[in-house]
């Protein structure tokens, strides 16, 4: 055995250690046994691995979760205004007093923590997650099928009247929290999921979702503000033939943050659009790792993911699309781009193309830049504050990745959160 | 309104001495051109005047109303009343027309300490005057100059001057890239402002421009010095024999 991969396993064993996975876990023990098993063979991550090369992986896979101060502060819930199902976490644990009730017409919800035998569950429970560990090895996702304590279940059967909101409050200083959530969108629904807060000091999150044919998933996301957390987030989808995914990502703040996001379009003309804004001043380290995967005929594939970093900020783009043979007539494509307000950032990106069909059309962008001097000008010239014009240009450029967000009220809604933030660090 | 003296301009950059001591006064209600060859320190000029960096005073002042313009930031000038139509206007992506105009006048507002512009007032105020320029709601509707043709850049620089109604317009060569037509709508455009308390600046290659807005008063710059002055009737001589029995007249 190589010494790597001993030290790898060693730090699994040592996260492992004393950590008790859920017992009575009921439909969910096998999967559990089995992502447990996985992750004492495959080890956790290291920063020799390949996908762990830009970011180190090590406050995520110490044994103990380091501690994260309450970002305390006055404002309007995220997604406050939009009429919602909500279910609330603090500190990864289900609040039934702040939830509503979780019921809502089209669709079943359920408690993972609720062991009572939920068959469809037991079918997509970890199934996504393991596959996606080929080719590249997901380990904390691993983790956290092993060791989840709670989630939710949602099968959306008809479109519901709104969308499901999962609200993550972060209350406790030191929180370790591990969430996994199962969704299957049937055939010819469609779902709506908004997910906001920081969740926990540190927060291991994975989200399966099974989009079956002809059926939508929509997701919008705004990862808390909180300074000194850390997360590592995992989300899974597959998708049906003629089925659409399109996820959108919001980051401000947080000392680590990696997303990664694995689809696998495997039924023809599926439509898979992910999108992710960052913005990080100083101490912020945000990672978004991607892999598209085409295995079907004539699907479209779209990754725009932009930062703005200043004040020694990182951030980090691996995005790959690999292409089946058989999968012809594939459009995929990739774009990401960082914004450096100073010359102390850095932007690290890895585009990768894997294609064995011959009639595909795949392309990537990465760049990095400043603001662009002559539009500035031009600008202030007209009598426009350079803070205010720098503000303009940086939503301006954020904003193909916000329109990727369908739904005008929350990218309204997305638009506001990214106008205060830098209204915020304009005045400090 | 606008007094030049002595102002002596070089690169940031490069040891490059551009503008050698230019002498230049616009009274309000008057139209100044300047006229020159290439590289003469025109354009150069109104970057100066309106704070684009890259460029260091050596020497000399220029004023508005008699307050020091040099000392001044690119968006303090503006809200002091100077206003500079591009020469070439930047496309700035992302940025919708009509949010970027509402957020100048306002700005401008704010910084002279006046009450700012409902969103009601200015679409009224836009609507009407857009529509004398011949621009439509969807050009407004679009990115600041993003896929604009040239007409439609210049068109849409004389929109902007007429809402920020400024004291003093400098106007960087928009002539340039203009057909006939577009050439007259422009100028009608600019013509529609002339006014007894604002005073313009055309700087120009050619006399065309100023067949359609008449100068009162004619400079001629050559290598960063303006070398000779005079009326309309300057312009059609360098239309008619070029620059160079000027400059041998002045070397």
């Amino acid at each position: 055995m190589n010494a790597l991969l001993k030290s790898k396993q060693e730090a699994a064993a040592s996260r492992l250690d004393g950590v008790q996975a859920p017992t009575d876990a009921g439909w969910s023990t096998h999967a559990r046994e089995d992502a447990l098993a996985r992750v004492r063979s495959t080890g956790l991550p290291s920063r020799r691995d390949e996908y762990w090369k830009f970011t180190r992986p090590d406050r995520l896979t110490a044994a103990e979760g380091s501690e994260a101060a309450l970002f305390l502060h006055e404002e309007a819930p995220v997604f406050g205004d939009h009429d919602r199902l909500k279910i609330v976490f603090v500190d990864g644990v289900f609040s039934a007093e702040r939830s509503d009730d979780l019921t809502l017409e089209g669709l079943e919800i359920s408690r993972l923590a609720d062991a009572s035998d939920i068959s469809w569950a037991a079918e997509l429970y970890g199934k996504l997650e393991t596959s996606g560990q080929t080719p590249v090895e997901r380990p904390l996702a691993a983790l956290n099928t092993a060791l989840a304590t709670d989630g939710v279940l949602i099968r959306a059967f008809e479109t519901p009247s709104k969308p499901v909101s999962l609200i993550y409050v972060h209350e406790d200083t030191h929180s370790d929290a591990i969430l996994h959530h199962v969704i299957k969108v049937e055939a010819g629904a469609s779902l709506t999921l908004l997910e906001n807060g920081p969740a926990a000091a540190r927060f291991n999150k994975c989200l399966e979702v099974d989009i079956a044919d002809s059926a939508e998933f929509h997701h919008v996301r705004a990862q808390g503000r909180d300074h000194e957390r850390c997360a590592v987030t995992h989300l899974f989808a597959r998708l049906g033939e003629e089925s659409t995914f399109k996820s959108f990502t919001l980051t401000v703040n947080g000392v680590l943050t990696r997303n990664e996001v694995v689809i696998d379009l495997t039924g023809d003309n599926a439509f898979a659009h992910v999108a992710g804004a960052a913005l990080g001043d100083g101490d912020f380290v945000h990672d978004d790792t991607v892999f598209v995967t085409h295995d079907a005929v004539n699907c479209e594939s779209r990754q725009v993911f932009k930062k703005v970093l200043r004040n020694g900020a990182t951030g980090v783009f691996q995005g790959k699309i690999l292409v089946k043979a058989g999968a012809q007539k594939t459009d995929g494509y990739q774009k990401s781009q960082s914004l450096m307000l100073d010359g102390d950032s850095q932007f690290l990106a890895k585009p990768e193309l894997e294609i064995y069909a011959d009639d595909v059309a795949c392309s990537h962008g990465s760049t990095s830049g400043a603001i662009d001097e002559d539009a500035l000008f031009y600008l202030r010239a007209r009598g426009i504050p350079k803070t205010v014009a720098i503000d303009f240009m940086t939503l301006a450029f954020l904003a193909e990745a916000v329109e990727e967000i369908d739904n005008q009220a929350l990218a309204d809604e997305i638009n506001g959160r990214l106008e205060g933030w830098l209204t915020r660090r304009s005045a400090s | 309104m606008l007094e030049i003296k002595g102002l002596k301009v070089k690169l940031e950059e490069e040891d490059k001495q551009i503008l050698k001591g230019v002498d230049l006064k616009v009274e309000a209600g008057k139209v100044h051109a300047i006229m020159g060859p290439n590289g003469s320190g025109k354009s150069t000029l109104s970057y100066v005047l309106s704070g684009k960096s890259g460029y260091e005073v050596t020497g000399g002042s220029a004023t508005l109303e008699g307050d020091d313009l040099l000392d001044m930031e690119p968006e303090e000038r503006a809200a002091a009343g100077l206003f500079l139509a591009f020469q070439y206007p930047v496309e700035i992506p992302g940025v919708g027309n009509m949010t970027f105009l509402r957020t100048a006048v306002n700005s401008q507002r704010k910084a002279r300490g006046e009450e700012e512009m409902s969103a009601t007032d200015f679409l009224k105020e836009i609507r009407a005057k857009a529509k004398d320029l011949k621009i439509n709601a969807e050009m407004l509707k679009r990115p600041v100059n993003v896929g604009f043709s040239g007409g439609e850049k210049k068109r849409n620089e004389v929109l902007q001057m007429a809402m920020l109604a400024p004291k003093m317009c400098v106007l960087d060569e928009t002539d340039s890239g203009l057909d006939v037509d577009a050439m007259k709508l422009v100028a009608e455009g600019v013509n529609a402002l002339r006014d007894e308390g604002r005073g313009f600046l055309v700087i120009t290659h050619y006399q065309r421009l100023l067949d359609h807005i008449k100068p009162d008063v004619v400079h001629i710059m050559a290598n960063g010095r303006i070398v000779k002055t005079g009326g309309p009737e300057l312009a059609i001589e360098v239309e008619n024999n070029g620059y160079a029995d000027i400059l041998a007249e002045v070397a």
